[in-house]
Parts: structure tokens; C-alpha cells; sequence
């Protein structure tokens, strides 16, 4: 089924053009404050309505989109730079003492419960957007090791990677050559995956206070300051959350599309 | 009694078999013989009813005067089973190995006779038993993890006949194992015949096979049967050109190489000893290990064809593996032209481009995300890649007979055939002196065997290539080596020039190879 290709795709689509788009236009200025317009609901002139500053909401769920993607790409990254790496060599070390060590290294950092160290660390670090990166940007590292490794043992059999060995070359050529291109599918669709949690987290961060700071809007943390006033300005708690939801369950179709359009084994085929 | 009339299946537009009549009577063997890609399988599929989503059967498979293509898929789920048995080329994955082969044997008499769980099992055994797994040696309780390819496919067999059924569908049930054990197998599904008053039709490509075992056969040829009667009076006449194409393949005999006169040795194996690690018995045992390779010494001259010959887990990937430098050893000493060969980066890369291989399975040995010309290219990483390596890979792609824009294609365009040809391409390409054939044209059709084959003893001229070629197939290795080693668990029991070894063996073991080998009878068939 491709609906999921193409729903995920529209969906998460959204947040990364609000997010593009707010580099060069917002409706309105969100360090603008204007008490006297505060809280007012969807209207001509502010399409999402007013926050409780009286900025227009719509600006600031296109800055939040910014917030939340970079935080979300930068830690995706930090996995993928560190994890893939080391999965690579615990798959080329099968067996060896080097593979046993990077796996319990990964056994001891899954150990943890990953928000409550997120919390942790940027307690520690002090609470900022960068900080946030690096603490989730961490949890991501022996998923994506994990991952890596898993797809490329069952590779490492393959007659190819022996004809490779007989040409002379060594586990780090084999494994950027002929092992890292094919599992790079699996690879896009963790890192997908690991993206809406990226995104869930630094909404999780920000939310208690931990994540992006003050002015820089932040989903999470619009969600945590509208929360007093749902009961007189509900938009205010809404719109922040449907666009957590609305992005997460979109990456997350997409994920799942990307894995059936990519993977040969689901791809129907016609003899 | 079941037949097929004018069955013909069809994907789309496409027309996978056409008008195909069958007659399987009790008590009689029909063979299907073809090659890949011909509808074989196909046909079986439609007469159990189990062709794949958007496939279209027409004809009639008629049973009792029913016929199934029309009938409920709820009436089909009674017949499968219980009228109608089948099994399955691998045994490994045909059965399900969180269930005990108690269990699986009786679940298919629970399902039809709705029997009790006791009373299953009591059959289960009696079938079992029939199948040559006897009770004291192999309980119910067994695990399918805990018996050899031969074994898991004789419970395979027990479950396809634990219902008496009228026909037996078997799809190329020995091709996966090894000759003494297909020889077993065979008798058995001989024997079951005969003594169930079953009809069976026997898929398979190996005309040898169906020589020994079948009453009638039916040639097919791209979804067609071109040809079908009783065994020996289709073997003697051939009466379709394509039949005629097929045996001629089969009795393939490529021409003679001469090796040099004063060869000097080039590969020389010497006490060579490969051990692997066994878990401790007890926490403070002493370590234990298991000698895959003992001791074996051989060599191979300059432009000299050796075949190895062993069944599965005699050693021989082991073996292989040590040679091309892959492992490290725990004894003796392999040297190359008067060189050494040891494990890892040690290998001078300028010795291991003596050394090339083709491997067994031509869909396994090629990266699928690499072009041709940059899969061929690849053991220029030995030697450098020269300036005009497209053309060098050009024209050892023309030397298997491989030409126009294959260059700029990926792998899976190609045919296995083919695959295996590029394979070769890609052994020649650094111009080594001796290739490792691996079981090089074991999955190969007979007619493309028979090129490859060709291709081979000409390229020993042209190159003066030594091939090292491994294989449990008999009747390949005597048609292309000079000489030949047989391997039994990791020993070399017997070697020497390979019509000798063939014609007179000696070892017990070689002899037992040798008779289990299935042959087409002295005179069934008129030479080329």
C-alpha cells in the first residue's frame, strides 16, 4: 500500500515547509507582544488566533517547527555519525572481543530510561537547545548501531562479501562499499522513525522547561504555557499538540511507507 | 486416479503453462522433467490449488469426477493432505522448528481424522516408522534442529503420506541433498509407492533421476509438455527436438584438455589441519575442538583441473575457505608457486591475484547495487586498476561470451547462466593461475551447465588456468578434471587420475558415492 508513502509524506511535509518558510515570512512578529489582543480565538487577521502575550500563533508554530526539526535533525544525526560507525565494526568483528564491547556499551546506555537522563544531563548542562540535542542525539547512538549491525551480519554471509575478501580487501572497504549501500534502506527508515521521536522528546524537554528557552518558541513549551488557560482559550493548548501529533504520526506513515517501497522482500513483483 | 486436462494457468496475459495433460495412475511414478523457469512447479501448484495470488488456472484437474479448479477453497483444505500430498525441495525450512516431528506428523491426522491428541501420535509413530526414522533412535519428541537434511525431509515425507493419500506431489525433493542421501530417499518414495498403491509425480531436472525411479515421463518446455510415455521408450527415441536438446546436455562432454607435459606444482596443500572451538563440556573441562580439515596434503600442477569431491560437512567450504586465505590455520601449510599463503593482511596481494573464485550460487555473488563492469573490476583492487580497465573488462566479459551494454547493467538483468559467466569474468579478469570453482555449476540448468562447461575447457586452453573444482556432482567432476580428491569428514580418502578413481575405486567410501550416484542406463541412450 502506498497511501501511507504519501500520507506520511504530506503530513511531515507540512512541518518542514511551515518551517522553511518561516525563515523568510511569518504573519506576524513573535517577539512582538501585545497584551491587549491576548487569547483571542481563530479570526481573519490571526488564523490560529492569539497566545497569551498576544502573539499570533501561527508565527509561532512556524518558529516551533524550526525549533523542533533542527533539535530532531542535529540528534538523528549525532546517532546515525556514531552509531552507524560502530555498528559496521561490531558486524565486521562478529564474534571478537571489540563487537561483545560495543554492544554491552549500547546494552548499558538502552539501560537507562532515556528521558529521565535527557533530564539529567540538560539539568546539568543548564537547560538549552543544545543541550537537548546532545541528550537525545546520545539515545540515538546504539539504536542506530544496533540497527546497523543487525542488518549487516546476515550481509556479511553473502558470496559477494567473499569474492570481495578474495580481491584483497579489508573489513572497513568491504563494509563502506558493499555493506553500508545495502543496508542504507533500513538506515532511512530508523531514521525516520528516530526523527518523530526526536521531535517527541524535544516536546517532552521543552515542556518541562529543560528544552529550548525563552524567546524561542518551542512546541513543547507553548503546550506547557497554555495549559492554565485551556479552559478560557482551549486554542491555545490545541493547536501547539495537534501539530506534535499531526508531525510525529505523519514521519511515523512515512517510515512505514519508506520500509515497504524499499525493502524488495514487501514489494509485490510480478514474475 | 487424478489427471489434468488441457490445464493451462496464466498471470495476466501471460501464459504460464498450456493445455497440459497428465494421467497420474496408482502405483506409478511420473516424472516432470524440465528447466527452471518451465512451469514445472507451476503445475504442481495448480493441482493442489495453491498457486500463487493473481495466477488463473483453466482445464480441469479431475478427482473422483470432481474437478478441484472449481471446487471451495473450504472443500480443497480437505482434500489437501488427505488426498493429495506434497513435498518440498529444502527440508529445512519445511518444517516448523518449534514443533517436535511427533506433533507435526500428527497434526495433519488431527485436522483430517480428528483424532485425539494419543491416538495422532500413536499413527504418528507408526508413519514415522515407515519412513526409516524407527522408534528407540529418533523419539517423537525430536526437534527438527536435531536431524540431518536427509532426516527432516523423511519426516516431510511421513506428514505427505500420514493420510494414505491417492497422489504424492514431490518438487525436487533430493535436488538439495547429498548423493548417498538422495539414493535413500528415492528408494524410499519407490518403495512407498508400491507398497500405498500411491501415484506420485516426481518434479525434477535431473534426467538421471527420473532414468532410475520413474514409469512414465513427461517433458515440459516453457509451460508446454512436449513429449510424455513410459520411461525407457522416451529415453531411447526422443522424439521432440527439445528432448533431444536435454539429453544431449546432460551427456554433455566438453573437450579434452592435455595438461602440460612438464608442469611444475603450483598450489601444494601440506598437512593441513583446521580445528574449530566446541563449547567446554562441564565449566572446567578442557577445551574441546572439532578437526573440520585433518590433515590433508595434495597438490595441484600448472594448468591442471583437480576436482574435490565430498558430501555436506565433509570439509570441503572449509577447506576452500583455507586455501583462497579466508581463515587461519591450526596446522600444516598451503603455498602458491613456492610462496606461502597465510590468513589476513599477511597475503601479499601480488600472490593472492594468482588466486581467483566463482562461487555456487549466482545470485548470492554479486553486490546488486554495483554495475557489471564494477563488479567485474573488483579484484583490480589486487593489482591496481590499469588505465584501460573498461576495456580489459570488456573483453574478459567477451571471453565468457558476454557482449554488447552488459557493462552499464546491474546483476539482476541477468540469467543465472549468464551470472555464472560473469562470475568467470570476474575470476579472469586479473589473469590468476589457478580459479576455485565452488560447486560452480551445481545450480545451473543442464543446458547451460553444458556451456559453461565449454566455456571452461576452453578457457584452460586460452589461459592456462588450473582449476581447483569442487563439487559432490560425479558425473560433472569426471567430465572436466584430470584428476580427483575425495573428501570424507575432513580426511582425503582416496585420489588420483580421475577415469581411474571413477572407473576402479577402491575406498569404500568412493564406491558408495559412486553407486549412489543416479545413472542413465548403458544403451537407454544413444551417444552424440
Amino acid at each position: 500500500m502506498r497511501w501511507s508513502l504519501i500520507l506520511g509524506g504530506v503530513l511531515a511535509g507540512l512541518a518542514l515547509v511551515a518551517a522553511a518558510l518561516s525563515f523568510v515570512w511569518t504573519p506576524g512578529d513573535v517577539l512582538q507582544i501585545s497584551v491587549a489582543e491576548k487569547l483571542q480565538p481563530p479570526s481573519d487577521q490571526h488564523w490560529l488566533g492569539t497566545d497569551q502575550l498576544g502573539r499570533d500563533m501561527l508565527s509561532m508554530i512556524m518558529m516551533g517547527a524550526r525549533t523542533s526539526i533542527a533539535v530532531a535533525l542535529v540528534a538523528v544525526g549525532i546517532g546515525m555519525g556514531f552509531g552507524v560507525p560502530l555498528g559496521l565494526i561490531a558486524a565486521a568483528r562478529r564474534g571478537g572481543w571489540l563487537d561483545e564491547a560495543i554492544m554491552r556499551g549500547n546494552d548499558l546506555i538502552f539501560a537507562f530510561p532515556s528521558l529521565v537522563i535527557a533530564i539529567l544531563i540538560t539539568a546539568a548542562l543548564g537547560p538549552s537547545a543544545v543541550n537537548a540535542i546532545i541528550a537525545i542525539g546520545i539515545f540515538n547512538i546504539p539504536v542506530f548501531a544496533r540497527v546497523t549491525r543487525g542488518g549487516a551480519l546476515p550481509i556479511w554471509t553473502l558470496d559477494y562479501i567473499r569474492a570481495a575478501q578474495v580481491a584483497g580487501k579489508g573489513a572497513g572497504r568491504i563494509s563502506l562499499q558493499h555493506v553500508l549501500p545495502n543496508i542504507a534502506n533500513l538506515l532511512i527508515v530508523q531514521g525516520t522513525i528516530q526523527f518523530s521521536l526526536g521531535i517527541l522528546a524535544e516536546a517532552g524537554l521543552s515542556y518541562v522547561g529543560l528544552g529550548a528557552q525563552p524567546p524561542t518558541p518551542s512546541w513543547g513549551r507553548m503546550l506547557a504555557e497554555a495549559q492554565t488557560m485551556f479552559a478560557i482559550a482551549p486554542h491555545v493548548a490545541i493547536v501547539p499538540g495537534l501539530a506534535i501529533v499531526i508531525t510525529v504520526l505523519g514521519l511515523n506513515l512515512l517510515g512505514d511507507g519508506l520500509r515497504d517501497a524499499l525493502d524488495p522482500r514487501l514489494r509485490r513483483s510480478v514474475p | 486416479m487424478i489427471e489434468t486436462r488441457d490445464l493451462s494457468v496464466s498471470i495476466g496475459t501471460r501464459e504460464i503453462l498450456r493445455d497440459v495433460d497428465l494421467r497420474l495412475m496408482p502405483g506409478q511414478i511420473t516424472g516432470l522433467v524440465g528447466e527452471s523457469g518451465s512451469g514445472k512447479s507451476m503445475a504442481a501448484l495448480s493441482i493442489i490449488g495453491l498457486l500463487p495470488p493473481g495466477m488463473q488456472a483453466e482445464g480441469q484437474v479431475a478427482l473422483d469426477g470432481r474437478n478441484l479448479l472449481t471446487e471451495p477453497e473450504i472443500a480443497l483444505c480437505r482434500i489437501r493432505g488427505h488426498r493429495i500430498g506434497m513435498i518440498f525441495q529444502e527440508p529445512m525450512t519445511a518444517l516448523n522448528p518449534l514443533m517436535n516431528i511427533g506433533d507435526q506428523v500428527a497434526e495433519v491426522l488431527r485436522i483430517h481424522q480428528g483424532l485425539n491428541r494419543e491416538a495422532a501420535l500413536a499413527r504418528a509413530r507408526d508413519r514415522l516408522d515407515r519412513v526409516g526414522l524407527t522408534a528407540p533412535r529418533f523419539p517423537l519428541t525430536l526437534f527438527p534442529h536435531e536431524l540431518s537434511g536427509g532426516q527432516r525431509q523423511r519426516v516431510a515425507i511421513a506428514m505427505a503420506i500420514a493420510e494414505r493419500p491417492d497422489l504424492l506431489i514431490a518438487d525436487e525433493p533430493t535436488t538439495a541433498l547429498d548423493v548417498t542421501t538422495q539414493a535413500q530417499i528415492l528408494d524410499l518414495l519407490r518403495g512407498l509407492v508400491r507398497d500405498e498403491n500411491m501415484a506420485m509425480l516426481l518434479i525434477t531436472h535431473d534426467l538421471a533421476v527420473v532414468a532410475g525411479i520413474a514409469d512414465r515421463v513427461a517433458v515440459m518446455q516453457q509451460g508446454v509438455i512436449v513429449e510424455e510415455g513410459p520411461t525407457e521408450e522416451l529415453f531411447r527415441n526422443q522424439r521432440h527436438p527439445y528432448t533431444r536438446q536435454l539429453f544431449a546436455a546432460s551427456n554433455h562432454q566438453p573437450r579434452l584438455v592435455l595438461k602440460p607435459a612438464e608442469a611444475k606444482p603450483l598450489l601444494k596443500v601440506e598437512g593441513l589441519v583446521r580445528e574449530y572451538p566446541l563449547p567446554r563440556a562441564s565449566g572446567f573441562g578442557p577445551a574441546q575442538s572439532w578437526r573440520a580439515v585433518d590433515e590433508v596434503s595434495f597438490h595441484i600442477d600448472q594448468g591442471e583441473s583437480v576436482g574435490l569431491i565430498g558430501e555436506s560437512g565433509s570439509g570441503k567450504s572449509t577447506l576452500t575457505r583455507a586455501i583462497l586465505g579466508l581463515d587461519p590455520l591450526q596446522g600444516g601449510r598451503i603455498t602458491l608457486d613456492g610462496q606461502e599463503i597465510r590468513a589476513g593482511r599477511d597475503l601479499a596481494p601480488k600472490l593472492r591475484a594468482q588466486m581467483q573464485v566463482v562461487f555456487q550460487d549466482p545470485y548470492g555473488s554479486f553486490d546488486p547495487r554495483w554495475r557489471v563492469e564494477r563488479l567485474v573490476a573488483e579484484p583490480f583492487h589486487l593489482t591496481g586498476r590499469p588505465r584501460n580497465w573498461r576495456e580489459q573488462v570488456a573483453e574478459a566479459l567477451y571471453d565468457v561470451g558476454i557482449t554488447g551494454d552488459a557493462m552499464r547493467r546491474y546483476i539482476h538483468e541477468f540469467s543465472g547462466g549468464q551470472r555464472q559467466r560473469i562470475a568467470i569474468a570476474r575470476a579472469l579478469i586479473i589473469k590468476p593461475r589457478l580459479i576455485v570453482l565452488d560447486e560452480a555449476v551445481s545450480a545451473l540448468d543442464v543446458r547451460v551447465r553444458a556451456q559453461v562447461l565449454d566455456l571452461l575447457a576452453q578457457l584452460r586452453v586460452s589461459h592456462g588456468l588450473a582449476y581447483l573444482f569442487i563439487s559432490h556432482d560425479l558425473s560433472v567432476v569426471r567430465k572436466i578434471t584430470d584428476r580427483v580428491l575425495i573428501l570424507e569428514n575432513g580426511k582425503i580418502v582416496e585420489s588420483g587420475a580421475t577415469h581411474k578413481v571413477m572407473e576402479a575405486p577402491e575406498h569404500p567410501y568412493t564406491r558408495r558415492l559412486i553407486a549412489a550416484s543416479p545413472q542413465i542406463p548403458e544403451g537407454w541412450i544413444a551417444h552424440e
